[in-house]
């Protein structure tokens, strides 16, 4: 595979173990925390995460998946109508803790349109993020609470994240920019 | 995609997909506490209905402003049409003042594809005379699909005035389209004599296609139809081709009925019928909105021809 290993298998169980104890230390056990993962793959992490916290605090989670599609700021821009993914937050979060999870942080705009997506459904009493990677270059004043790695990068570069329930391996990645596009998630901010 | 829906031959199989996956998204958006969503903020919508259509425009309404466009009824009484203006010249009014989409509902056949030489913006076919109802046909297949998990080899009978129905042909062509397979079902004068080339069945016997349904799809009877002489009375319509308890019985188990609206119960459907539960009559109505939020959405959230950055 072209471009240079970020993180293997190993090192992304890791940080998601550590990412999932850092949310229990953070909150005090997992009483009122709620996980929502951004699809396409932060909703796989949001779900590993569960597993996780359940296994050290033996507590179950709600997960729920966010579509952020329709809050986008380029729509109109694009040539085509972005694609659309499924949303499923089925439970209430009002009153709750609601942990965004995505794969990649990079600009901060899926994090603003998610976060403009999740008032529509409630008030929660905090909002914190946990990304697998943050690349930097941000455009919006966004920060994460839970990072699994720093990684500097050149703003024309393309960091890929590749995880076992979607495209069958778990590696991240950084590419160099032009070429065909590579599958697997690239951090959908452009 | 096409920049214009005029017809269901405006889209490919895989164009029909990607519609109904959409609207899937859509529908969940609908059950939230707040159905709205920005997807089409700033953009405007013109509702331009030459006919009489309550449904259907309130319809459109609702899935426009839960994407949070602007949006403009123009109705024929009490506008500049009732004083004589022309469709080029209300269109070219509309133009001027910036409607990224049109929605139109004529009586006369071709409307539409007529509108679509003098403005900019997509034109979106709300029915146009005995032509097509492209949004209704895509609506039923939602059903269907959400129904019964597929279109493909669907046994799906029409039932009615499939001549004088726009409904019957658009659904007609995409189900055919799906893979499904269509009959339609009708007094002689009523089914066009054209129909076999569209790759559907016909029958004028509705008792021996019900056995066989997946689907039964009844039309409208348009009473004013009665008066041209297409059938002897309305009663003798009911009898021959309404959808009975009796005849209920006859359609397999988890089967559908299907109505486009507005029924005339104890004429084409007894009136209980339409309350059983195997009716989705309803649930037509409700996924109507997350379908044309989908095509909307689809036609209008691209920069397409609109301007931004172009293709």
């Amino acid at each position: 595979m072209a471009g240079t290993r970020l993180l293997d298998e190993p090192e992304i169980r890791r940080a998601t173990t550590r990412i999932a104890h850092e949310i229990l230390e953070r909150n005090k056990g997992a009483d009122g925390v709620v996980l929502v993962g951004i699809a396409a793959r932060g909703d796989d992490l949001a779900r590993r995460l569960a597993v996780e916290i359940e296994r050290i605090e033996g507590a179950s989670v709600p997960v729920g998946v966010l579509d952020i599609t329709f809050y986008r700021d380029d729509i109109g821009m694009r040539a085509e109508a972005p694609e659309v993914h499924e949303t499923r937050v089925g439970f209430d979060i009002n009153g709750m803790t609601v942990v965004l999870v995505d794969d990649v942080l990079f600009t901060g705009r899926t994090i603003r349109a998610a976060l403009d997506a999740l008032v529509d459904f409630g008030r929660p009493t905090a909002i914190q993020l946990a990304v697998l990677v943050d690349r930097g270059h941000r455009e919006l004043p966004i920060r994460a609470d839970f990072v699994g790695k720093n990684v500097p990068t050149r703003r024309d570069e393309q960091v890929r994240v590749a995880l076992v329930e979607v495209d069958g391996e778990d590696v991240v990645s950084v590419e160099e920019p032009p070429g065909p596009k590579a599958p697997g998630g690239t951090g959908r901010e452009r | 995609m096409n920049k214009h829906l005029l017809s269901i031959h405006d889209v490919t199989a895989e164009d029909i997909v990607r519609i109904l996956d959409t609207a899937e998204s859509f529908r969940e958006v609908g059950t939230r506490v707040i159905k709205k969503v920005p997807a089409l903020r700033g953009r405007t919508v013109v509702n331009l209905f030459y006919e009489n259509s309550t449904r259907t425009r309130i319809s459109f309404e609702l899935a426009a402003k839960r994407l949070s466009a602007d949006v403009i009824n123009f109705s024929t009484s009490g506008s500049s049409v009732s004083k004589g203006e022309s469709l080029k010249d209300t269109a070219l009014t509309l133009q001027a003042m910036g409607a990224d989409a049109i929605v139109i509902r004529h009586s006369s056949s071709g409307s539409p594809l007529t509108l679509t030489k003098w403005v900019r913006g997509s034109v979106l076919n709300a029915g146009d005379g005995t032509h097509e109802h492209p949004t209704q046909a895509l609506l039923d297949l939602y059903t269907m699909r959400e129904r019964l998990g597929r279109l493909e080899e669907l046994r799906v009978a029409i039932v009615g005035d499939v001549l004088h129905s726009r409904v019957a042909r658009s659904l007609s062509f995409a189900l055919v389209k799906m893979g499904a397979e269509v009959t339609l079902v009708g007094p002689p004068t009523l089914i066009p004599p054209d129909a076999p080339a569209w790759g559907v069945q016909v029958s004028y016997d509705i008792g021996s296609v019900l056995p066989k349904l997946d689907v039964c799809y009844m039309l409208r009877v348009q009473r004013e139809r009665q008066r041209q002489q297409y059938f002897p009375s309305v009663r003798e319509y009911a009898r021959l081709f309404g959808l009975t308890r009796d005849r209920v019985g006859m359609l397999p188990e988890g089967s559908l009925i299907m109505h486009p609206g507005p029924m005339n119960r104890g004429v084409e459907i007894e009136s209980d019928v339409a309350d059983l539960p195997q009716s989705v009559i309803e649930a037509q109505v409700t996924n109507g909105i997350a379908i044309r939020m989908a095509l909307l959405y689809l036609l209008l959230g691209g920069a397409g021809p609109h301007g931004g950055e172009g293709l």
